[in-house]
């Protein structure tokens, strides 16, 4: 045991020396807590791995009102990029070394971490304690952090995806969008807006799983397609993949950013701001930044469902989540912080010390019936709050699949898959492939991901 | 074959066994001796490491399917058809930044070898882009310069009423290459000014006196003179830009054909989690440079010695 554990340590080390560096360190950190919590009790260091986004920052400053209320706790944070998180906790949790007590993880490793038996199971625990109020938390979020019935992780804050349009613009050429517009619609009206200065619509086309996969799974299940059939047989050399797939590149080139290979949700956010793209399908919690008061396009924008076209809804679903590892040494001081940064009453202190619109939203239903939240997000939460609730993370496509998620496929595989597809998608995207190359190479990626589930 | 034993003949001589103390050679042996262990720890022994990991079966994903395999890992590396298209974007990168960079650099080190008010001031200015983070430099040409909408580039061609260019989507190796360029021309410049300002004066004064224009004077003193500089760039160049990673992960993510060695390794490493595989595509990129360092390099300085001696 103890040399593989000395080989795992090798190993983190051979990938990164700094992810080494930051191994060593913080493990010391837990074992001084380890003895100390043994010997005189009530002294606790909590580990906290999170990813650099803005609601994980706000729960960073909070931890001091965690640990006045709970004397003798510290919270130690570490803060990384969402690429690196991922390599750092996956390297940590699955190797059993012990140095996080809590880890923030995506919808995406929920499940699969969940049936490793790497993750503590919260179900009983959460259910018992009725001041938490587990079934206020939003169904399809419980959904996809849920394996084989047990509940492996909580969301820390949830988003969806929306079409965003500036309404001034639209309204000038004399378009009008329903509330669940087709993609046909949108690329007709992406048309009559594009000019030289103002890209129609605005899409990420960045290859990687996350970037130019994430829109594009969703418009290949509108279509019809996705990834795997319910028994794990690719499908990815579909008519409907070719279909959905030229119609993106179709719509890009007639109306959409001049470089799609550079843009991904940041270069959208600033051309929709800068005013120099009228229209952009993404992420929900875009809104709350176009609707920031130091944005130029604050009160001017329309939010609508994603688009669909086969199917009732096509918005996706991710979370990020709150877990406790199987190996850490202070799992009941872990699963208390965690309850308390996934409560009620955390969204309400996030509400009054940093302000309404920088609540974690997507989480709760309760949060949307706050008043004072009501009317800080009143463009977007409404929409967010129908959307989160109306998508069927178990079928998000026309016909069944072996996995729950849209999005993204829950196997430990397509990471690499979804981004080496994404590379050959951006290829044809470019002009330097075709599509059938393209999705005739990516099939094969696919399957061979695929032919190791299949039981 | 002269030359060789001329060598040895000279090195016996330095080294007479009469003339050196044994008690002192084996006092420097000792003081060397920690540098070597230290130098043999951090080089050797983690590179001994990555041949064992990569005859493992180990999937960072599937932490309980662990085991040794053999050479299957480079079976997959080599046949799974990433390889050598890597291979060539490596070369293809690595040369043409090296050679735009050593031209734009002489050309520059020519220019900044004149005398001329505010030279100092020039010259710093010059290295500034040598100076700056890699990972920054990307940052800044991604989105002060080729950027379609606010990209000095585009705003350029825009006024000369010239059509928008979207660089990482249409031309993603040159939009790599130019980054690369920008970065190492102060680098091929500053080494290139070290040998002109190393050139006797007198001798371009000689030449002047017997006619030659200043083109001859270029090609047939000041180049010769310079041959040394320039292997010296090219050869520090090639190996540094032989790893480049930045402009690929920040400009065009490994797309029409920039997949360079590096990001393809960090790409088995990091996204596809497999310790075992990106070993493999380790110790093959090691072996490829050996032999493109032992090879090409050799036969790269024999044109130049050839070109020297003429």
């Amino acid at each position: 045991m103890l040399t593989t554990k000395r080989a795992l340590t090798f190993g983190a080390g051979a990938l990164a020396s700094a992810l080494a560096l930051a191994a060593c360190s913080s493990g010391n950190v837990s074992t001084d807590s380890g003895s100390a919590g043994g010997g005189g009790g009530g002294n606790v260091t909590l580990n906290v791995a999170t990813v650099n986004n803005g609601q994980m920052k706000d729960m960073e400053k909070l931890k001091s009102e965690y640990e006045k209320a709970n004397p003798g706790t510290t919270v130690n944070f570490q803060v990384m990029e969402e690429g690196d998180l991922r390599a750092a906790v996956t390297a940590d949790v699955a190797s059993g070394a012990g140095q996080y007590d809590i880890v923030t993880i995506g919808a995406y490793e929920t499940p699969q971490w969940g049936a490793n038996g790497w993750l503590v199971d919260l179900t009983p625990d959460l259910q018992s304690d009725s001041a938490y109020d587990v079934d206020d938390l939003l169904p399809p979020v419980r959904d996809v952090n849920t394996y084989d019935g047990k509940l492996f992780a909580v969301p820390f804050y949830g988003e969806s995806s929306i079409l965003m349009y500036n309404k001034e613009v639209l309204d000038k050429a004399g378009v009008t969008l329903g509330d669940t517009p087709t993609w046909q619609q949108v690329a007709e009206a992406a048309k009559k807006v594009n000019s030289a200065d103002m890209a129609g619509i605005c899409m990420r086309g960045k290859p990687g799983w996350g970037d130019l996969f994430a829109p594009l799974t969703t418009v290949v299940q509108a279509f019809g397609g996705n990834w795997y059939d319910e028994q794990w047989n690719a499908t990815v050399d579909t008519p409907e993949w070719k279909q959905a797939v030229t119609f993106y590149k179709t719509m890009l080139d007639e109306s959409g950013e001049k470089d799609p290979v550079s843009y991904s949700f940041n270069e959208c956010l600033t051309a929709l701001k800068e005013g120099k793209a009228a229209m952009w399908a993404d992420a929900s919690v875009a809104a709350s930044m176009l609707e920031a008061d130091d944005s130029p396009v604050k009160g001017k924008m329309g939010y609508a469902h994603m688009p669909v076209e086969k199917t009732q809804q096509s918005g996706w679903l991710w979370s990020w989540n709150l877990a406790i590892p199987s190996s850490t040494k202070q799992k009941d001081a872990a699963l208390k912080f965690v309850k308390w940064a996934t409560s009620k009453d955390y969204i309400k202190l996030v509400g009054q010390q940093i302000g309404w619109s920088n609540v974690p939203p997507g989480s709760r239903t309760s949060t949307y019936e706050i008043p004072e939240y009501k009317e800080a997000a009143a463009a977007y939460a409404p929409i967010t709050l129908d959307v989160m609730s109306s998508v069927n993370p178990k079928q998000p496509g026309v016909n069944p699949q072996p996995w729950v998620g849209i999005q993204y496929v829950s196997i430990p595989e397509f990471q690499d898959v979804g981004n080496q597809c994404a590379q050959l998608v951006a290829d044809y995207l470019a002009g330097r492939s075709s599509v059938d190359d393209a999705l005739a190479k990516c099939q094969s990626l696919a399957q061979a991901a695929g032919d190791k589930h299949k039981s | 074959m002269t030359v060789t034993e001329l060598d040895t003949v000279e090195a016996e001589t330095a080294t007479e066994p009469r003339r050196v103390n044994k008690k002192e050679l084996r006092t420097a042996r000792g003081l060397l001796l920690p540098a070597v262990i230290f130098l043999i720890l951090l080089t050797q022994v983690p590179f001994v490491v990555t041949i064992v990991y990569s005859l493992l079966r180990w999937n960072l994903l599937y932490p309980n399917d662990r085991g040794f395999t053999g050479l299957s890992n480079y079976a997959s590396a080599l046949t799974s058809g990433d390889l050598w298209p890597s291979v060539l974007a490596t070369v293809l990168i690595t040369a043409f930044s090296v050679i735009l960079s050593v031209a734009l650099g002489m050309i520059f080190a020519i220019l900044l070898d004149r005398p001329f008010r505010g030279r100092a001031i020039a010259r710093t200015l010059m290295i500034t882009p040598f100076l700056v983070m890699p990972a920054a430099a990307s940052l800044i040409w991604k989105y002060s310069m080729f950027d379609t909408n606010i990209g000095i580039l585009n705003w350029l061609s825009r006024t000369l009423g010239l059509p928008v260019v979207s660089w990482s989507t249409e031309h993603p190796m040159l939009s790599v290459v130019i980054v690369l360029t920008w970065q190492f021309t102060p680098f091929m410049m500053l080494i290139l000014l070290a040998g002109l300002q190393g050139q006797d004066k007198g001798i371009l004064e000689a030449a002047q006196v017997d006619g030659a224009g200043t083109w001859r004077t270029f090609t047939w003193i000041t180049l010769p003179h310079l041959r040394m500089y320039v292997e010296i760039g090219v050869l520090l160049g090639s190996v540094i830009i032989l790893q480049v990673f930045d402009p690929i992960a920040i400009l065009t993510k490994g797309t029409g054909g920039t997949k360079t060695l590096a990001y393809l390794l960090y790409e088995r490493a990091f996204i596809g989690l497999d310790v075992g595989q990106a070993a493999a595509y380790g110790v093959v990129t090691v072996i490829l440079t050996i032999i493109v360092a032992t090879v090409a390099l050799r036969t790269l300085f024999k044109v130049f010695m050839a070109g020297g001696s003429r």
